[in-house]
């Protein structure tokens, strides 16, 4: 039983936590706000950087983004949705169906199968990166969308979350199934697929995560605007001279909203996995 | 509906044999029940014969037709399992639906199917819910329903009742006969709750370690067990089984004796055995009653367990230990001395390698086999 203070320490300390995980939030969209340059560079240092009043808030800088001929935000935003839809929208069905063979179907070399997929989530992209561009480049498929999508529709961490959900799923769910007539296909993809719907809405949201803030790859594979995805460009707007904070934050505040509606859209589902795999 | 023939049926994971040699034949329209200990091997049976584990050797027929090979769906078979199985995120009209969408029935053929077996289980109401808004015992309903649908040639069911609660098993039980009344097909029952097996099958299989130790009907199994395993497995409480001495043999039967025995002579077949062979006396419980009978036993109380209507009574007597099923009125306690009787024709004999010497006075009723309506 807690008491009335620590209840109100507890409070107190999650108000803080919160408080420093928005902190860079509100700085970004406070600052986006501010039309005045100058303005901005005034209340950077003091806690005015976390607050933009009403009167003062404008959407100038949004236009100036939206409306700059050098860096089409749309076209790079347009680039990221594509290439991160792609590979999320194909990687579920690629990494569940792996993910059922591997735990529903007996086949010679299975279990070497699922120790190799466990051993490639700890090898980091960094490291594959130089041969994987030399294959890429072999095949011609420098600055285009499929060296950014193809190579990543495959993804271990996605599998073996499948892997661990399909695990748990009653035999007899399966069995039934095939008594009643139904091919491992179908049982795939009429029982197995259907009922993860808490592990589809975690993979969307981590696979889009990483993929949305992909830096090296996209830097080593595009070369123009074309097929350039918005986290690279955000790096090359703000390496172009002068650094203007208005701009370069109303960039990041759109940035970040695709990811904030997707994880919203499925945060339910995300949190019931995430908590499932918690307490079961 | 269709008749079943399993001959030297064999299963092994690797080195290990869990079926050995299994000969069953099930006619058309029969209730057979597979019972037998953990691990005998009754559930993989039932899963070869629906075709979830592979067959090692020998042959399984369904209608005359050799059926090894082929997936379940190309076997006319329907199961029952333990879990219900129900495909959590299908509503139960889905749920009974699916293995016809599956064969491209026909909508309205599928409706009318799905329709039926709700009716038959009386579970119209319940169509449009999911698995996990119904009981227990509707689930259990709506996978008994999900094999009606398909019509099958043979149902399978392996222990069903098993997760339900005693009172829901009771009724289970009933409505699992009347539906086998009803539709008068072929069913193969896995349990090992013996009252379900007397009461639903025509035919029991004993099973231990992979062999059949018996298979008959349900009376027949209890008055004429064939070996000391079936006659410890069939009946609660368990048979009574003594060492005992053979000190004469003669054609009306032999006399055995023991420390806690007297000379008595027990109406079987004396086969081969000998004049000093030593074989078990078995008695069951429900054959004992308090007080002195053609053949008296005394002993000091151990365990008194009442039970309302009768009383299981364990009796110490020289040489070992006698359960005892008597009236519920007779008073006793532990540590007082109590006599007990039975009659010797109620009495099995069986043999050094614990199988039964034929009984030659057989109660009427053993030959009862189940009834049923014309239909």
């Amino acid at each position: 039983m807690t008491t009335r203070s620590e209840r109100l320490l507890q409070l107190a300390l999650a108000l803080l936590v919160v408080l420093i995980v928005l902190a860079p939030l509100a700085l970004m969209v406070a600052t986006s706000l501010k039309g005045d340059e100058g303005r901005i560079l005034l209340d950077i240092g003091s806690l005015a950087a976390f607050w933009v009043s009403p009167g003062e808030a404008s959407l100038t800088n949004y236009v100036q983004v939206l409306s700059s001929a050098t860096q089409p935000f749309l076209r790079f935003l347009f680039n990221s949705v594509f290439v991160v839809g792609w590979i999320v929208g194909v990687g579920i069905f690629v990494n569940s169906a792996a993910a059922f063979a591997l735990s529903r179907m007996r086949f010679r070399g299975r279990n070497l199968i699922l120790a190799v997929v466990v051993a490639l989530i700890i090898i980091p992209m960094e490291a594959l990166a130089i041969p994987l561009l030399l294959m890429v480049n072999r095949v011609g498929w420098l600055d285009s969308y499929q060296a950014q999508i193809v190579p990543f529709i495959a993804h271990p961490f996605s599998i073996f979350l499948f892997y661990q959900f399909f695990a748990k799923l009653p035999k007899d769910i399966d069995e039934a199934a095939y008594v009643e007539g139904a091919s491992p296909f179908q049982v795939y993809w009429k029982i197995a697929l259907p009922l993860s719907g808490p592990v589809i809405a975690t993979v969307a949201i981590l696979q889009s995560l990483e993929y949305w803030n992909a830096y090296l790859w996209p830097l080593m594979v595009t070369r123009g605007p074309e097929v350039r995805p918005v986290s690279l460009a955000l790096a090359q707007f703000f390496g172009t001279p002068p650094p203007t904070w208005g701009d370069l934050m109303a960039f990041s505040v759109m940035m970040s909203l695709p990811i904030l509606i997707l994880y919203l859209a499925f945060q339910r589902w995300f949190i019931q996995s995430v908590v499932a795999s918690a307490v079961k | 509906m269709a008749s079943l023939s399993i001959e030297r049926l064999k299963k092994s994971y690797g080195a290990v044999e869990i079926i050995k040699g299994v000969d069953l034949s099930i006619a058309d329209g029969e209730f057979v029940v597979f019972v037998g200990p953990s691990g005998c091997g009754k559930s993989t049976l039932l899963r070869m014969i629906a075709g979830l584990e592979e067959i090692t050797s020998g042959e399984l027929k369904i209608d005359g037709a050799v059926v090894n090979d082929l997936a379940p769906k190309e076997r006319g078979i329907a199961m029952v399992f333990q879990s219900y199985a129900l495909y959590p995120h299908k509503t139960v009209y889905d749920n009974m639906a699916f293995g016809l969408q599956i064969a491209g029935t026909d909508k309205a053929e599928i409706d009318a199917k799905v329709r039926n077996a709700a009716r038959i289980l009386k579970m119209e109401h319940l169509l449009d819910r999911r698995p996990n808004q119904l009981s227990g015992g509707q689930r259990q309903r709506v996978a008994i329903g999900r094999a009606i649908v398909r019509n099958p040639k043979v149902f399978l069911f392996d222990e069903p009742l098993s997760n339900l609660d005693a009172a829901l098993r009771v009724t289970m039980r009933a409505e699992l006969a009347k539906l086998h009344r009803d539709l008068a097909a072929t069913m193969i029952y896995v349990t090992h709750d013996q009252v379900e097996a007397m009461t639903l099958a025509d035919t029991i299989v004993v099973l231990e370690g992979g062999n059949v130790r018996q298979a008959g009907s349900p009376l027949e199994l209890y008055h004429l067990p064939r070996n000391l395993f079936v006659a410890g497995f069939i009946g609660s409480p368990k048979m009574n089984m003594l060492p005992a001495t053979v000190s004469a043999v003669a054609p009306a039967g032999l006399t055995v004796s023991a420390p806690w025995l007297a000379p008595t002579v027990i109406p079987v077949n004396p086969g081969g055995v000998a004049v000093g062979a030593t074989v078990t006396v078995g008695i069951r419980p429900e054959h004992i009653q308090a007080g002195e009978g053609a053949v008296s036993v005394t002993g000091t109380v151990g365990l008194v367990e009442r039970l309302g209507h009768q009383t299981i009574v364990e009796i110490a007597v020289s040489g070992g230990g006698l359960t005892a099923l008597i009236d519920g009125e007779t008073m006793t306690s532990p540590g007082e001395t109590l006599t007990v009787g039975f009659h010797p024709k109620d009495a099995h004999v069986f043999d050094a390698a614990g199988e039964a010497l034929t009984r030659l006075v057989v109660p009427e009723i053993a030959k009862v086999r189940k009834q049923r309506p014309a239909a």
